[in-house]
């Protein structure tokens, strides 16, 4: 199941960590991405810093921690090929996975339906 | 958005998805759901179909009737070679000030009986108050209300001459007025793409009709804004009000090539224009400075603000005035100012991005192959 933030995050559970990625709605708002700058592996990242900067065709942006945690892991390939992120947002687009210092946190975070309610 | 002024294609843009945004007293669109790549790179592989019936658009008849007053009269506020300009030809030109500033970029065309402007939308109104204070003895000038729609890319000429066969027949720079399936259209074999294309001005009234026959070819598509700049910028080409304004001169902006040799020193009609002594002189010895194109290292777009240094712990010696990120190039491009020692192609420079210095390298514009057909 997945969770989201204010900021268009979505959190997928993944065992321990969780998967971080933005929503079909953020990157229609964003445009096409042509750049991605992502966190170090191993991180120490608090809940709303900006750890990720993303450029699309209009603007740079940032990407802020949803939670308390530590970075795992970060994809790559879409600092390879930004164009991933608007192709395929929830797969292949995804960001980093990191690990929550309290993953009860998550359950503050919406659901899909609130999400919903949020962007319309 | 409601005080803003709509085209004739407002509502096909709308109907098609377009995100709307206010530019220049406009509501306009910026792009269509495909997004400004796929927008661009359809461009430059077969059309695009660009509403610009923002820009104004301006007639400027001679009272004598001899459309040689109305050159000569035209050639006080621009450092171009009006009279000399061949019936159904157009040329680039600058409204220069008393500083050797730009007030604006145009393109003028011979209409035999008159001349034909295009300015921008922006600068439309003080364009227009700035002819008439100056040309106003000799000229009737009037603002020509048309729509304007471009159709860029290598299948225009295909696409076009669907309408009109002879619009094949046009080569670079000629203005023709061409009936268009019955529209009365005045067409150009120009644009501000890089490709080949034209621009075709005809009543607000007739405008939904041509964009609608034209995107029934398959080849072309609904282009905004967003891409619009992407091709500008890769090929080179300059926005006002962010490569040039009135703080820039035509020579600072790499821009002498349009000053014709009649208006240059040793020329028939040397001077004569708003600060004329300041753009000879630096025809003459070059100007401290010079507009270039950059060419950022890695992926990382340098916008618009861009500080640029010599060196990583150099101080600021410019600044980009259009970036962002090239589709046709698949990188980022820019251009921007440095001074004239730091200008050559190959050059490497700084540029100041969130606080990091990354690479960057002055590069020759255009960053892509024009596909004007000059021939």
């Amino acid at each position: 199941m997945l969770k989201y933030t204010e900021e268009h995050e979505w959190l997928k559970v993944d065992g321990d960590e969780v998967i971080v990625g933005i929503t079909e709605h953020a990157t229609e708002q964003l445009g096409d991405l042509v750049f991605v700058e992502l966190p170090e592996e191993g991180r120490v990242v608090a809940r709303g810093e900006e750890i990720v900067t993303i450029e699309s065709v209009k603007a740079a942006s940032d990407i802020t921690a949803p939670l308390d945690g530590a970075i795992t892991e970060v994809n790559v390939a879409i600092v390879e090929k930004p164009e991933l992120v608007n192709e395929d947002p929830l797969e292949d687009g995804w960001f980093f996975k990191m690990s929550l210092a309290d993953p009860s946190e998550l359950d503050a975070l919406m659901d899909e339906a609130a999400y919903r309610e949020y962007i319309a | 958005m409601t005080d803003l002024l709509k085209t004739p294609l407002h509502s096909s843009s709308v109907s098609r998805g377009a995100k709307m945004v206010a530019f220049a007293g406009h509501e306009m669109p910026v792009s269509f759901p495909e997004g400004v790549l796929k927008e661009h790179l359809h461009t430059r592989a077969k059309a695009g179909l660009f509403d610009v019936s923002h820009m104004g658009q301006i007639v400027i008849r001679p009272k004598s009737g001899d459309l040689g007053d109305a050159a000569a009269a035209l050639e006080r506020l621009v450092p171009m070679n009006v009279i000399g300009l061949a019936e159904d030809r157009q040329r680039y030109g600058l409204f220069t000030d008393s500083s050797a500033g730009i007030l604006d970029d145009l393109m003028f065309a011979n209409r035999g009986d008159h001349l034909f402007l295009i300015v921008n939308a922006a600068r439309k109104v003080s364009d227009l108050n700035h002819l008439q204070a100056a040309l106003g003895d000799v000229c009737e000038v009037e603002p020509f209300e048309r729509g304007l729609i471009a159709l860029q890319g290598p299948s225009a000429e295909r696409v076009l001459s669907s309408l009109n066969a002879d619009a094949g027949n046009m080569r670079f720079m000629d203005v023709w007025p061409l009936n268009l399936r019955g529209v009365p259209a005045i067409v150009s074999r120009s644009g501000y793409s890089g490709e080949d294309g034209y621009e075709i001005s005809a009543l607000p009234s007739h405008i939904m009709d041509l964009a609608g026959w034209l995107l029934e070819k398959e080849d072309v598509k609904l282009v905004g804004l967003g891409a619009r700049d992407s091709l500008r910028l890769e090929a080179g080409l300059c926005l006002y009000g962010h490569d040039i304004d009135e703080t820039t001169t035509p020579v600072e902006a790499g821009l002498e090539w349009a000053i014709q040799p009649s208006r240059r020193a040793g020329g028939e009609r040397a001077g004569g224009f708003p600060g004329d002594s300041v753009i000879l002189d630096q025809i003459a010895k070059g100007a401290k400075r010079r507009r270039v194109g950059l060419l950022p290292e890695g992926r990382a777009p340098m916008r618009e603000g861009t500080e640029l240094h010599a060196g990583e712990d150099g101080e600021v010696v410019g600044r980009v005035t259009s970036g962002g990120f090239g589709p046709s190039l698949g990188a980022p491009v820019a251009m921007g100012y440095v001074p004239i020692d730091l200008a050559a192609p190959d050059t490497r420079l700084f540029g100041s991005v969130r606080g990091r210095m990354l690479p960057v390298t002055v590069a020759r514009l255009p960053f892509i192959e024009t596909r004007y057909k000059r021939a």
